[in-house]
């Protein structure tokens, strides 16, 4: 029989204990925040932030032990496992796996909606000026081929691309047969007011499966106030054209987003009803984009992000409330968000990540064959600043486009873990880089932090989660775990211990 | 249920595994077969056994004692030998281990009594003495004879890694003698660490096996100090991570004792940020056998005391998509709220139910005991009133299924 040691064993003499990468903030007075590299956290009172780097954490008392197992700090009972640290940012990171997967195909200009925010569409009858010709099409679809991804998608976005369906027609035929050659999955989306979405256009979409995404703003009033068209009926259009599209391609199939103009923020809980009335289980509050159209009129549609994250806020809560409720609708941005806060896992959202999606996640192919590398970019471009323009598509090749000018600093100024500002934020390992809204608002790529409205609206949202989720009460929990798996509530209950 | 018993050996030096046979058959079908005796028979009768086992003493062995043929006498119990049943038989010892029921669903092979480890609570003591290549050759045998296998097949030790090369043999054994076999094996998981066993393990290419893999801290220190070894924690989990890159199928094993229990919670976050690649997490009730009496002052803390910490730390798996379980425990004395995690986890060799479970009415559902639990259970076992929770639990096991 063998013998049994004592605990003490196994634990070494006190030494100092040695400290691996993180960074902090405070909370609020009596709170402070601890995040390590892979976006693990510890919520702890004030001071002990202090305590840590002065070598005061009591060795082998519990909070040594949740900082040793949070990797936060190593000591001599036992090595670092810094492999499986390496595993775990590798895994945060997975998102460069295959490098840009979003392909956004601009078909045309041309649209019936002349939007107060909208940054680049014409109302013009003129097929030839704004459209995309074969050529270009044929070109950017080989770029896109060369990703290396083996999972792409391919957006159309105009103007309203539906105005230009026999394009899309053609474009969708040449990318299948690309797909199959490259041996590449094809996820196929169109962008779409869906005032032109009529049964010939549904049938071919459910044929060929490709998923719609609309715009809706809110309520009827709102709606209509925001996307003006000819007879003013836009909000009619969209819900019917949801309604359609529903029964021919399927609920799954059929998205939609809002966007916030500063009339929209007194009704969150308008805009917020608006999408449980339509049944949809996900809403999206977005703050305007601070490019095109939507800077030149600022006098209208332009308002401080104060006012937005007030809106977000109260949006926000209404939704928990609604969740509490038993409605299933989540806040994408929330989501996003909780997701790098709470799981170990990467998001794919393209606007907040670090090295930033721009180029690195997105290409957009404009009417023109000029390609950018994000939406914005295009935008700046309609205002005749084409920084962020990487080449043409029928004059450039892959390797051009991606190694130009345009694109290396856009890359120098994509990672927020050498930002200034940024690179010492404990939020960091939950926002993202964005240098193309800080060359448009700032008029520089790596921006000011102190005075950026990207940070602003950021920093705001994470600690607010964060406030939201520190006491770990348990509906909150559920909620966003429904969220972040992306199931109904009444689903995750039936997997989570019983209420009795 | 009774699965050894011993007698005394005559004749032979060399271990036998074999097939039991109660009657006589012809004399082809015999080379697999150890026959079990109940009166003396003439040597020509016993002819192509591989073995004979027998209550009779020496003395009413007549001319058999002569017979070129292995034999156990003065065997102190027969009736568990039922027909097809595989037993080792040791020459020395005289041991007779059932080693294989084809009417069970908990068979297992057994492949070494070593141990890299010495938990506090193990259930198997380890033994230094070398029991590997006996072991090993008879649970090839076993492995020849069983096929095509049946649906579940158990691996454990000891500590199986331990055979080394001759595990992966084993394993490629199974692999193509019982190819619809799953197989569950029970390991510390240290040897994973390294990683040129790990790729050589799995080079084997088992095409159905899980491996049950013991973790019970967050903290170096309390997991090394249960499994009574230095550096362990470090090696299990560099093991798993090495595994995950293979995309082995894994259960994470907690053991709830005294001193698992006070950082469980923090267990779970542990393995949701560091391993949320594992299949399953298993949190399992002491086993009051082996070592766990003696060192019950360390390891004992009644199931209803923890109630509390074990909701909150199967909530926190379960809300983000871990598939957990809890073994092992009675329902009497589980929260109700975690009733739909609970499994009849038992061995059936080794299930029993106490007097009181006679008046439950939920004694279906229930996994029951431990038959050392005999001795050393919670105080608060009691009969439940019968109700529709029964539904809950089914309903559970039918979505465990899927």
């Amino acid at each position: 029989m063998r013998q049994f040691y004592t605990i003490d064993t196994y634990q070494n003499a006190p030494e100092p204990y040695h400290l691996l990468p993180f960074r902090f903030l405070r909370l609020d007075p009596d709170r402070e925040l601890l995040v390590t590299d892979t976006g693990e956290y510890e919520i702890a009172p004030a001071g002990t932030t202090a305590d840590l780097v002065q070598g005061r954490i009591k060795q082998h008392s519990a909070l040594h032990k949740t900082l040793k197992a949070k990797q936060f700090l190593y000591d001599n009972d036992s090595t670092a496992l810094l492999g499986v640290l390496a595993t775990k940012y590798r895994t945060k990171k997975s998102f460069l796996n295959g490098f840009a997967k979003l392909h956004i195909f601009v078909v045309t200009l041309r649209c019936d909606h002349s939007c107060h925010y909208c940054q680049v569409s014409r109302q013009t009858e003129d097929r030839t000026m704004y459209d995309m010709s074969h050529e270009t099409a044929a070109r950017a679809l080989g770029l896109m081929m060369r990703s290396p991804s083996e999972d792409l998608t391919l957006e159309f976005q105009g103007g309203e691309p539906l105005l230009a369906f026999p394009m899309i027609q053609w474009t969708v035929g040449r990318a299948k047969e690309l797909a199959a050659v490259h041996r590449k999955n094809l996820e196929i989306v169109i962008c779409t007011n869906l005032a032109f979405a009529d049964d010939e256009v549904l049938r071919y979409c459910r044929n060929e499966g490709i998923k719609l995404s609309t715009s809706l703003d809110g309520p009827a009033f709102l709606h209509n106030l925001n996307r003006p068209r000819p007879g003013n009926n836009s909000y009619e259009l969209t819900v019917e054209g949801i309604r359609r599209a529903r029964d021919v391609v399927g609920a799954e199939n059929v998205a939609a987003v809002m966007t916030t103009t500063r009339r929209s923020l007194d009704y969150p809980v308008e805009i917020i009803d608006e999408y449980v009335k339509q049944d949809f289980h996900s809403v999206f509050l977005r703050p305007l984009s601070p490019y095109g159209f939507a800077i030149k009129s600022k006098h209208r549609t332009g308002y401080e992000m104060a006012r937005f994250l007030d809106f977000y806020k109260k949006g926000l809560a209404y939704i928990f409330d609604l969740n509490r409720q038993g409605v299933n609708l989540s806040e994408v941005y929330a989501k996003i968000i909780l997701t790098k806060m709470l799981t170990p896992y990467a998001t794919g959202y393209v606007d907040l990540q670090s090295p930033a999606g721009a180029g690195t996640g997105v290409l957009v192919y404009n009417y023109d064959g000029d390609i950018y590398a994000s939406d914005e970019a295009r935008m700046l471009a309609e205002m005749n600043d084409h920084s962020f323009r990487l080449g043409n598509a029928l004059t450039d090749s892959y390797e051009e486009i991606l190694t130009s000018d345009a694109m290396q600093r856009l890359l120098s100024a994509s990672c927020n873990e050498s930002l200034p500002g940024c690179a010492q934020c404990a939020l960091q390992p939950y926002c993202g880089a964005d240098p193309v809204f800080h060359h448009a608002t700032q008029g520089d790529l790596f921006g000011h932090r102190p005075t950026s409205g990207f940070c602003y609206k950021n920093m705001e949202i994470i600690t607010h989660l964060f406030k939201l989720i520190a006491d770990n009460d348990r509906e909150t929990m559920r909620t966003v775990f429904s969220w972040i798996r992306g199931l109904n509530h009444a689903d995750l209950v039936a997997e989570a211990p019983a209420c009795v | 249920m009774r699965l050894t018993t011993a007698g005394t050996p005559l004749g032979f030096s060399r271990p036998v595994v074999g097939r039991i046979a109660r009657s006589g058959g012809a004399a082809d079908l015999r080379s697999e077969s150890i026959r079990v005796l109940n009166e003396p028979v003439s040597p020509s009768d016993v002819v192509g056994y591989r073995a004979l086992l027998t209550k009779l003493r020496q003395s009413e062995l007549g001319p058999l004692a002569d017979a070129a043929i292995p034999i156990i006498h003065s065997l102190r119990e027969d009736d568990h030998l039922h027909d097809d049943y595989i037993v080792f038989v040791q020459p020395s010892s005289g041991f007779v281990r059932t080693v294989y029921r084809p009417d069970s669903t908990h068979n297992a092979l057994f492949l070494t009594e070593r141990c890299s480890s010495n938990c506090l609570m193990c259930s198997q003591p380890p033994k230094d003495k070398d029991d590997t290549d006996y072991l090993f050759g008879a649970n090839l045998e076993l492995v020849r004879m069983i096929a095509p296998g049946p649906d579940y097949l158990g691996i454990t030790g000891g500590e199986p890694t331990l055979l080394g090369e001759r595990l992966l043999t084993l394993l490629g054994s199974l692999r193509d003698s019982c190819p619809n076999t799953h197989v569950h094996m029970l390991t510390n998981g240290r040897v994973f660490a390294w990683p040129t066993f790990t790729r050589k393990f799995m080079a084997v290419g088992h095409p159905s096996l899980t491996l049950g893999i013991p973790l019970y801290s967050d903290d170096p220190i309390i997991h090394n100090y249960v499994v009574q070894a230095r550096d362990a924690f470090d090696q299990t989990v560099m093991g798993l991570h090495e595994l995950a890159r293979w995309n082995q199928e894994i259960e994470i094993r907690v053991v709830l004792h005294r001193l698992t229990i006070p950082r469980l919670v923090q267990l779970a976050e542990y393995i949701y940020r560091n391993l949320p690649f594992v299949a399953r997490v298993a949190l399992m009730g002491l086993e009051p056998t082996g070592y766990t009496p003696r060192n019950k002052d360390k390891l004992w803390i009644d199931p209803v005391e923890y109630q509390d910490v074990l909701e909150q730390a199967v909530e926190f798996l379960s809300i983000r998509g871990m598939n957990v379980s809890i073994y092992n425990l009675q329902l009497c004395v589980t929260r109700p709220s975690l009733w739909k995690f609970a499994r009849k986890s038992i061995s059936d060799w080794k299930n029993i139910f106490l007097p009181e479970c006679t008046k439950c009415g939920k004694v279906d559902q229930c996994g029951g005991l431990f038959q050392s639990a005999e001795r050393m259970h919670s105080a608060h076992i009691h009969a439940l009133p019968c109700d529709s929770a029964a539904a809950t639990i089914q309903d559970h096991a039918v979505q465990n299924a899927r």
